[in-house]
């Protein structure tokens, strides 16, 4: 499970540009599954079905395969790269960062900026924006225009590492670590008995606007939708209204866009195997692909499970190993929880 | 139909929790539809056949309201709580409200002025540094009662005064909600679907589940709006005026009306002399916005009841403008061939 | 391709009030298309039938303008806006609504700084001397367009709507153009783009394309002291790589490349930051189509005066026209 995590954020998956990690995903899903199938975006579909017949729920797991990454934008008169970002990337990170520039080559580059002591204390003092940095890769500008065009995508170079206990950090965990989460649910699902058709998704294009969502749950229709994202996790810094401990189960989350009956029949079946959930709630739509899920076609009633992670968006985004675990277990006994008159519980 | 109003605008239906309010609609309508049934994001679709039939029209008002769901409880009982759809935070202070299933009463704190700093008392208080305390002295008894991701909404009475004016909260669209309601008990040449959606006030979700299954040939949205005909705003901004009738949009945020409908509604309410004024702002959005653009496309129209303090426990509305924006939509739908 | 665009640029039609530019373009395109109809909710579908893959292009024809809200006693109109329109672009600009008659925007000038300027502190002039005399001219609703003839300015050229009218130009003309093709193309003229891509979702939907290609305006990097971005008027037709709405399906990308180079066509990479077209909506409807985006230079966007360079048109059609009439595999 760490070796396929480790594996999945060392290949580049910018959101738009997942067709290398989709393939990667889509052979190690074949080995737990009936049937992969990849879409025209990208979208890598595992279906596993059950024992039931044609009366039993389809449900559909999602976790985005895609990640936040800049790109050029523009060359100067120079050779250095001014760029952009896709997905929200916090600027302040990127100062003195090592990037991966994805043009003719795979180019290594360095975020740089006006040194401080060239600045007035106040511009020191203030955050620098993405406009005023640019990447250099040591090369002269002829090489840099032979090698790289706009439209080039630059990627960050921060490999899993472990760290006490269960602890690992690195790169786009978000939300690698929920397609790990899908492969592992697979597997579970090897040791139970179940009815549903399960079609679990690694989706595109999260990261600008849960697009990849938008057109899988249209292709799958589903009669159940369970979303598999990351939350915040506890920071000293961080306000404790905003944030999950890191070792207090996986977050279950509560609100409009989620269904209630399916979420409080989640969270029994979590008491029932007496594993720890956290409950979170939004009051409005989440940024996660449940936002899309639960509205598409007729409406798919949808749950949405969460992981803590600390430092969001960074390059040494932080998670509890043990959380992918029980995630896997948990859904996994909830999937084979659908019996007859799995209906009932959609009742409002 | 004031009666039907008062039940509805009084039961409580925060969104992603509208169980009352739908349980109250489904007893309602059951005997006035042909079909009446409960869709899988939780809308109430009520179908009635029409005297001619094909013509599909779908005619919308959300059942949700905004409030507030628990987020936190803490160590000495306290609810931590966040807004649900767009509450201006500086009306909360100092309101009451029912949190949970059981409706437990409670109120939205600060400390007194006595304790505030004199340039504190000057600031706007920010809804994350309020609370609402419902009595318990412990983590412990609190959630005896309440669990995190209760929804509580305003506490408030439907009340009856001034010259034909009742004072309500929720009657953004529990008005829309109770005519249409009134709406069922006609037939029509078309086929009438009167859908009560949820979630309009988190972006419209409701009603694009609903557009979709439901394949409308027309759509209609009958809304609460603003109405800002106060002493300080200036003329061009009252959006709609309190008395003076139904008001039908040109356009919002969300929705451009449809050309030939709008003219058609404006048509009906002088054809029938029902008063009726023009929406003077292209401010807010509501369902129309998606049920315009579902599948290939419907046309659309939106008809507001003016209703004051729009968005608070106290929101004030004119009675006539109420019946009017019934006998408007009624006479319309009437024209509507099947 | 300069009569086309003036008689485009100078036909009415902001976002909702459609009716006087779809007019025209039909006329337009009619003898040139194997169908044409206008979907539910006004965009106009022009169809070129075929056996291989069905391709939905697409140009808006709405554009923005500004809506009236009110009119005061001594006959001023207050209005709001219909798409992006700042308050400083309309500043003492000449207006003109569907039924000819013009006016002029200001402000209230009792504000003491300028930049606090909202359109809810400006009114258009129609001269009008009273409530009733302005109400014999416009009604609340009614839509204002910038009157702004197209002016020639060397080998560029300048007037209003550009955005998207040389988008509608280089359709029109494409379907003109093309000959040899088995594939089965819907020129589609989108309505309400400036208000949320809201045409090209339904008309996407009605078509469900296999792939998806819009033409839109996209902004320059080459005037003084600009936002650095690196597109350059009149060097070619802008192939987009992404921008708010869409991340470009890398095959449609690349196919664009490569049929440009194999041409000849000069072209530039765009990546635009903020912003949004059609291909944004079409590229989610149903199970996903694959679409790309071909994007006309163009500098002051949103003005009274937006500068378009002709032969980026051009080169737009030439780009069009090989795509379409070579084999299309995403």
């Amino acid at each position: 499970m760490k070796d396929f995590l480790k594996e999945l954020i060392e290949i580049p998956g910018v959101s738009g540009y997942e067709a290398e990690i989709a393939g990667y995903i889509a052979n190690e899903f074949r080995q737990h599954c009936d049937e992969v199938v990849t879409d025209p975006f990208y979208n890598v579909y595992g279906i596993k079905r059950g024992a039931g017949d044609k009366s039993n729920p389809k449900v559909m797991l999602a976790a985005h395969m895609d990640e936040i990454a800049l790109m050029v934008k523009d060359i100067d008169k120079s050779g250095f790269l001014r760029f952009t970002n896709i997905g929200g990337v916090d600027q302040r990170i990127l100062l003195a960062q090592e990037v991966i520039v994805h043009g003719r080559d795979k180019l290594t580059g360095i975020v740089a900026v006006m040194p401080p002591h060239l600045l007035s204390p106040e511009d020191a003092s203030r955050a620098i924006e993405m406009k005023d940095m640019y990447i250099d890769l040591g090369l002269p500008c002829e090489r840099v225009k032979e090698l790289v065009q706009v439209g080039d995508l630059i990627t960050f170079k921060s490999p899993l590492v472990s760290m006490l206990g269960s602890f690992v950090n690195g790169k786009s965990i978000d939300d690698r670590a929920g397609v790990v989460i899908l492969n592992e649910v697979m597997k579970e699902l090897d040791k139970l008995v179940y009815q549903a058709e399960v079609c679990c998704v690694a989706t595109v294009q999260e990261e600008v606007g849960t697009r990849g969502a938008i057109i899988s749950t249209y292709r799958a229709e589903p009669d159940i939708g369970i979303a598999i994202d990351v939350t915040h996790g506890d920071t000293p810094d961080a306000s404790k209204d905003d944030t999950y401990a890191m070792d207090k189960g996986i977050v279950v989350c509560k609100g409009p866009n989620m269904h209630p009956g399916l979420t409080e029949r989640f969270l029994e079946i979590a008491r029932e195997y007496r594993m720890d959930c956290q409950v979170a709630v939004s009051p409005r739509p989440t940024g996660t692909d449940a936002r899309s899920m639960q509205i598409s076609r007729a409406g798919v009633p949808t749950i949405l499970v969460e992981i803590p992670l600390r430092y969001m968006h960074t390059t040494v985004e932080t998670l509890n190993l043990d959380h992918i675990k029980s995630a896997a277990r948990l859904i996994a006994l909830f999937i084979a929880s659908l019996k007859e008159g799995w209906q009932e519980w959609l009742r409002y | 139909m004031v009666e039907v109003l008062k039940r509805l605008a009084e039961a409580r239906g925060v969104t992603g929790n509208e169980n009352e309010v739908r349980d109250i609609i489904l007893e309602l309508a059951r005997p006035l539809a042909d079909e009446c049934y409960v869709d899988r994001i939780g809308n109430v679709i009520a179908k009635k056949k029409g005297s001619k039939g094909g013509r599909k029209v779908m005619i919308a008002a959300h059942m949700d309201e905004i409030g507030f769901i628990i987020s936190r409880i803490s160590d000495n009982g306290m609810l931590r709580f966040l807004p649900v759809g767009g509450i201006d935070q500086r009306i909360l202070v100092s309101k009451r409200v029912l949190v949970g299933k059981d409706r437990v009463p409670g109120v939205i704190g600060v400390k007194a002025i006595h304790l505030q700093e004199p340039d504190e008392r000057r600031k706007v208080i920010n809804q994350k540094q309020m609370y609402i305390d419902i009595g318990a002295r412990s983590r412990e008894e609190a959630e005896k009662v309440v669990k995190i991701g209760d929804y509580a909404s305003f506490d408030s009475d439907f009340v009856c005064f001034g010259d034909n004016k009742v004072k309500s909260k929720a009657l953004d669209d529990r008005a829309g909600c109770s005519i249409l309601l009134e709406l069922l008990k006609d037939t029509y040449e078309c086929d009438l679907y009167a859908c009560f959606t949820v979630q309009e006030e988190i972006g419209l979700r409701g009603a694009e589940v609903a557009a979709y299954h439901i394949e409308p040939d027309l759509g209609l949205v009958v809304e609460g709006t603003t109405c800002a005909d106060l002493p300080d705003v200036p003329d061009h901004l009252h959006t709609t005026r309190m008395g003076k009738g139904p008001a039908i949009s040109f356009m919002d945020n969300s929705s451009i009306a449809n050309k030939d409908l709008f003219k058609r509604m404006v048509k009906t309410a002088e054809d029938n002399s029902i008063p009726y004024q023009i929406k003077e702002n292209v401010a807010g959005g509501n369902d129309a916005g998606r049920i315009q653009t579902s599948r290939s496309g419907v046309p659309t129209v939106v008809v507001s009841v003016p209703c004051r303090y729009i968005h608070s426990p106290s929101s004030v509305m004119d009675l006539d403008d109420f019946k009017n924006t019934h006998l408007l939509i009624q006479k319309f739908l009437k024209g509507v061939e099947g | 391709m300069k009569r086309l665009l003036e008689l485009l640029t100078g036909t009415y039609g902001p976002s909702g009030s459609e009716e006087d530019i779809r007019e025209v373009i039909e006329k337009e395109v009619r003898e040139y298309a194997d169908e044409v109809y206008t979907d539910a909710l006004g965009s106009l579908i022009a169809v070129k039938k075929g056996k291989g893959r069905k391709v939905m292009l697409a140009a808006h024809m709405d554009q923005i303008g500004l809506i009236v809200t009110g009119i005061d006693d001594n006959g001023f109109l207050r209005f709001s806006n219909v798409g992006g329109i700042s308050p400083f672009n309309v500043i003492h600009r000449k207006v003109r609504f569907q039924n000819g008659v013009t006016g002029v925007v200001s402000y209230e000038t009792e504000l003491e700084d300028i930049r606090n300027l909202k359109l809810g502190k400006m009114y258009i002039d129609i001269g009008a001397k009273s409530k009733d005399e302005a109400k014999a001219l416009v009604n609340i609703g009614d839509v204002a367009v910038y009157d702004a003839p197209m002016a020639v300015c060397g080998d560029r050229v300048t007037g209003c709507a550009m955005d998207d009218r040389a988008g509608c130009a280089v359709l029109v003309e494409t379907l003109k153009r093309v000959r040899n093709t088995d594939h089965e193309l819907y020129f589609v003229f989108t309505v309400q783009e400036e208000v949320g891509l809201r045409g090209a979702r339904t008309s996407a939907y009605g078509i469900m394309p296999d792939i998806g290609i819009s033409v839109d305006v996209t902004l320059t990097g080459d005037t003084p002291k600009s936002r650095p971005m690196a597109i350059n008027l009149g060097e070619g037709p802008a192939i987009k790589v992404k921008d708010a709405s869409v991340i470009a399906h890398p095959k449609v990308k690349e196919l664009m490349i490569q049929r440009a180079r194999e041409a000849g066509i000069p072209y530039q990479l765009e990546v635009l930051e903020a912003g949004g077209t059609d291909s944004g909506a079409i590229h989610l409807t149903g199970a996903g189509v694959p679409s790309g985006v071909i994007s006309i230079p163009c500098r002051y966007v949103h003005s009274a005066q937006e500068m378009v360079d002709l032969k980026d048109l051009t080169q737009a059609v030439e780009l069009l026209v090989t795509i379409l009439e070579k084999e299309i595999e995403i």
